[in-house]
């Protein structure tokens, strides 16, 4: 029971990391129905700039704070200057161009940083907590994803913008004719996404330990925890992410180990999804006859 | 004096066709023009040609400035409120966030600006706090002009505000335009297939068939004219 | 009929004659000196390069199974190197275990990859959009594991090694030759068959299912059927083009089925044109000579150039190079057709 516990609470600091990258993909989703499979190579790059910050010198918050403002206007910079032109193109274009922009980010990380595993500093202190039941860091990482979930909450439904970017995600047209201007409002979703993925990988590289396909894996967990939790909600994002994260541990610790723990916790969850095929929070993909 | 919105000569295309062959419609400041017509004559492109969201050649005439070439949501901040066929409204938010959007290009607080919409359609108010998607499709017309009216603009463009809706619900909505219109001072381009109820309010008036304006004037004038009264009026 | 329509009309066309022959003979002949152009071209360069053409094509055949189901029934797939795995390793076995000879593997393999398409297929009904991605996409990422994990049919990590194949003997030609032509051969059949299926009645039906699944059904096409067949016929492909692999290369093993090239096999398809068939030539191309070209740019960081390479080409033609061409093609038939039209006046008579 405690060893269930204890796999469970950790289970959940992965599926915090999880949980980040899926909204951050199911914003972009939402906004131009478009998965971004470069958003884990973009949040790979974000924690190497961090990586730099840090051996330079900076302190840690100072360090995470700057990433943070460097990765939301690479975002923006990014659909600006990439995205932008294939946005009016077929679906499958624009799969392609993330697609390429993965390979993009994972060769230049390499070539920059090389390909050798790198040590990533912890905030906060390894101890554990509750009679060894859990990890500070481990409740350091649900805490600094919960304190951004709570930012990005008040940001869309306290804030003048925030409204705009959900109107324009919803309607573009209509968002158009009331002077909201779309494409700002596309560039801003992308650089608030790049900084939820550069927040996910700052905290998961102590664990998994920096290299340029530190985030291969969490990518995957994360578009599978947003499918879980259905590609069009924010909140299933988060409980998809938790989920993923949970089930992972489990199936590693009791079923099966090492290799073949990917292919199980995937089919488990694909499992869930004949059964809801638009996740659980989601609502159905409307087809207009 | 000028009219504050005036199109000279716009053709407007689709592709490669071309659906609107040189028109040109206006508006008096605070007065309000309708563009009637059968369906697929060009009053809805011609809307769409004003609030740049068609390709047209031509000029366009706002206010002093001119809209050709500028985006659709420039044309909405200099205060062109267009009110589109099938409304337009986010039904994924509540009717105050929809308010609220329409005063995204104002600046201050949009608070006193709610209350006076609150006043003009009580309805709203009362449902202030709920999904647009669950309102009446008369309510969501009020919804549309509300939030429109929250730009605080000098036209205010509808298309077919009366479709689908009951004929007991299209006189309120029209009392309330006439009403705004008179004591907020906007002009009102109005397309409409209520032919009859549009020449009633209007002032001046543009028959389009298939993309040129066949016959103009006062509203008063084309109301009396014989072919519109058979082909439109249907007596 | 008027006078100015000549030319414009399919009759007129079919009818047109130019240097004594229709336009049908001449796509025919267009076609035979193609097909003799490639037939020749093996031995006009060297044994490598013959080698690395024949991988073009077999990437070309895979390609044009995603195709079927990608482009013509918008049913996404990233997970085809699964298929392509499971047809190398079908022939692979055949070969090494039981001695079967190399062009007797084809039709089983493409026999066990249908099947598993159509199984496959079926529980992908119930999935959309970026869920049949994640499906596909788990299965892409599970095959290196299941194939190293079944080690005792496949070798494991190290794989299988097998005997090279042999040129029949007397016809003095080389093994990479051969073999170029063999899979020639079955690229030609292939392209032959997907076209008559695509431009004939099923086609019809799948992108029907494709862009209106509603009004489809509402007029009496079973979805279902045609969504699995699309599957399971773009796995056959898929499949084979595997065989072929495991034929040419002598050697599989789990490393070479990653996702990897899952999705370069998408990456291909949309290059080419997704919903095309002389575009899976294209993407074969771009499948086996760009990454070699990234290299010679940059050894250092030659996936950039790759991925670069991939985001020049989607801004230029985001149809890929077959889609866009046909796209031209078609405008440039409809302006001549639009000329004509400008002879009318407004009231739509002619002057």
């Amino acid at each position: 029971m405690h060893q269930l516990l204890q796999q469970i609470f950790s289970g959940l600091a992965a599926g915090a990391v999880y949980a980040s990258l899926a909204l951050a993909l199911v914003m972009i989703y939402r906004a131009t129905d478009l998965v971004n499979f470069a958003q884990g190579e973009m949040a790979m790059f974000s924690t190497y700039i961090a990586w730099t910050l840090v051996n330079a010198g900076l302190p840690f918050w100072a360090a995470f704070v700057l990433t943070l403002v460097v990765s939301f206007l690479g975002g923006m910079t990014i659909e600006r200057v990439i995205i932008r032109p294939v946005e009016n193109a077929p679906v499958l274009a624009a799969v392609v161009v993330t697609i390429g922009l993965l390979l993009i980010f994972n060769a230049l990380a390499g070539w920059i940083f090389t390909y050798t595993l790198q040590e990533f500093p912890s905030p906060f202190p390894d101890r554990t907590m509750f009679g060894a039941l859990m990890t500070t860091r481990d409740l350091g990482v649900i805490g600094v994803t919960l304190a951004m979930l709570l930012l990005l909450f008040v940001f869309f439904r306290f804030t003048a913008t925030g409204l705009a970017m959900r109107a324009a995600a919803q309607n573009p047209e209509s968002a158009r004719l009331c002077g909201i201007p779309v494409g700002r409002m596309l560039a801003i979703g992308w650089g608030l996404a790049a900084a939820i993925g550069a927040t996910a990988g700052i905290m998961v590289a102590p664990v998994l330990f920096l290299d340029p396909n530190m985030m291969g894996g969490v990518l995957l967990y994360a578009f599978t925890g947003a499918l879980l939790g259905g590609i069009t909600s924010p909140v299933g994002a988060v409980v998809g992410g938790l989920i993923v994260g949970v089930t992972e541990n489990l199936v590693g610790t009791y079923l099966i180990a090492s290799q073949l723990k990917l292919t199980v916790a995937l089919a488990l969850i694909i499992l869930v999804l004949v059964f809801r095929p638009n996740g659980l929070f989601g609502t159905a993909i409307v087809r207009r006859v | 004096m000028a009219p504050i919105l005036e199109l000279r000569a716009v053709k407007a295309f689709y592709g490669q066709s071309e659906v609107l062959h040189g028109i040109s419609v206006a508006v008096e400041d605070g007065g309000m023009s309708v563009l009637l017509g059968a369906n697929g004559a060009g009053k809805t492109t011609t809307l769409r040609a004003i609030s740049g969201m068609v390709r047209s050649e031509g000029e366009i005439h706002f206010a002093g400035q001119r809209l050709e070439r500028r985006s659709t949501e420039a044309i909405a901040g200099l205060g062109v409120a267009h009110v589109p066929e099938g409304r337009g409204t986010m039904t994924g938010l509540t009717v105050e966030e929809n308010l609220r959007l329409g005063a995204y290009t104002r600046a201050g607080r949009p608070d006193a600006a709610m209350a006076r919409m609150y006043d003009y359609f009580p309805i709203l108010g009362q449902r202030r706090r709920q999904q647009a998607g669950a309102l009446s499709g008369g309510e969501q017309q009020m919804l549309a002009i509300a939030r429109a009216l929250m730009m605080s603009p000098r036209l205010l463009i509808l298309d077919e505000p009366s479709f689908g809706l009951a004929p007991r619900i299209v006189e309120d909505i029209f009392s309330i335009v006439e009403r705004i219109r008179r004591e907020q001072h906007v002009a009102v381009l109005l397309v409409e297939q209520n032919a009859t109820l549009a020449l009633d309010l209007a002032d001046q008036a543009y028959l389009l068939e298939t993309g040129y304006v066949v016959m103009s004037g006062p509203a008063k004038t084309l109301a009396d004219d014989p072919q519109i009264r058979r082909s439109y009026l249907g007596y | 009929m008027s006078k100015s329509f000549a030319g414009v009309l399919p009759q007129d066309a079919a009818a047109a004659r130019y240097g004594g022959l229709g336009i049908a003979a001449w796509r025919w002949i267009g076609a035979l000196a193609l097909i003799g152009l490639a037939a020749a071209l093996p031995f006009t360069v060297s044994n490598y390069h013959a080698f690395e053409l024949t991988l073009v094509m077999i990437y070309a055949i895979a390609v044009l199974g995603l195709n079927i189901l990608t482009g013509y029934n918008g049913q996404i797939s990233l997970g085809h190197g699964g298929f392509f795995a499971a047809g190398a390793y079908t022939a692979a076995i055949l070969m090494h275990r039981y001695g079967v000879p190399y062009w007797a593997t084809l039709a089983p393999a493409g026999l066990v990859c249908f099947a598993l398409g159509v199984l496959f297929g079926l529980p992908a009904l119930r999935f959309e959009g970026p869920y049949l991605a994640l499906v596909t996409l788990a299965m892409a990422v599970a095959t290196p594991q299941l194939l190293k994990y079944f080690d005792s049919w496949t070798g494991g990590q190290q794989g299988i090694n097998l005997v090279k194949v042999q040129p029949p003997p007397g016809l003095g030609i080389d093994r990479d030759r051969w073999l170029y032509l063999v899979v020639l051969v079955v690229l030609l059949v292939a392209m032959r068959v997907a076209a008559n299926m695509l431009n004939g009645r099923t086609g019809r039906a799948f992108v029907a299912v494709r862009d209106h699944p509603i009004a489809a059904a509402a007029m009496g096409i079973d979805i279902a059927r045609y969504k699995t067949l699309a599957f399971g016929t773009s796995t056959l492909f898929t499949g084979i083009a595997g065989a072929l692999s495991a034929i040419v290369i002598s050697f599989v093993a789990p490393e070479s089925f990653s996702l990897f090239l899952s999705l370069s096999f998408l990456v291909g398809s949309a290059v080419g044109g997704i919903a095309t068939i002389s575009g899976a030539i294209v993407g074969g191309l771009f499948i086996e000579f760009v990454p070699n070209l990234a290299n010679d740019i940059s050894d250092a960081a030659p996936w950039a150039i790759y991925g670069l390479a991939m985001l020049l080409l989607m801004y230029a033609m985001p149809r890929g190079v077959a889609g866009s061409v046909g796209l031209w093609l078609q405008r440039f038939r409809s302006r001549r057709v639009a000329l004509r039209e400008g002879d009318k006046d407004h009231k739509g008579r002619m002057s």
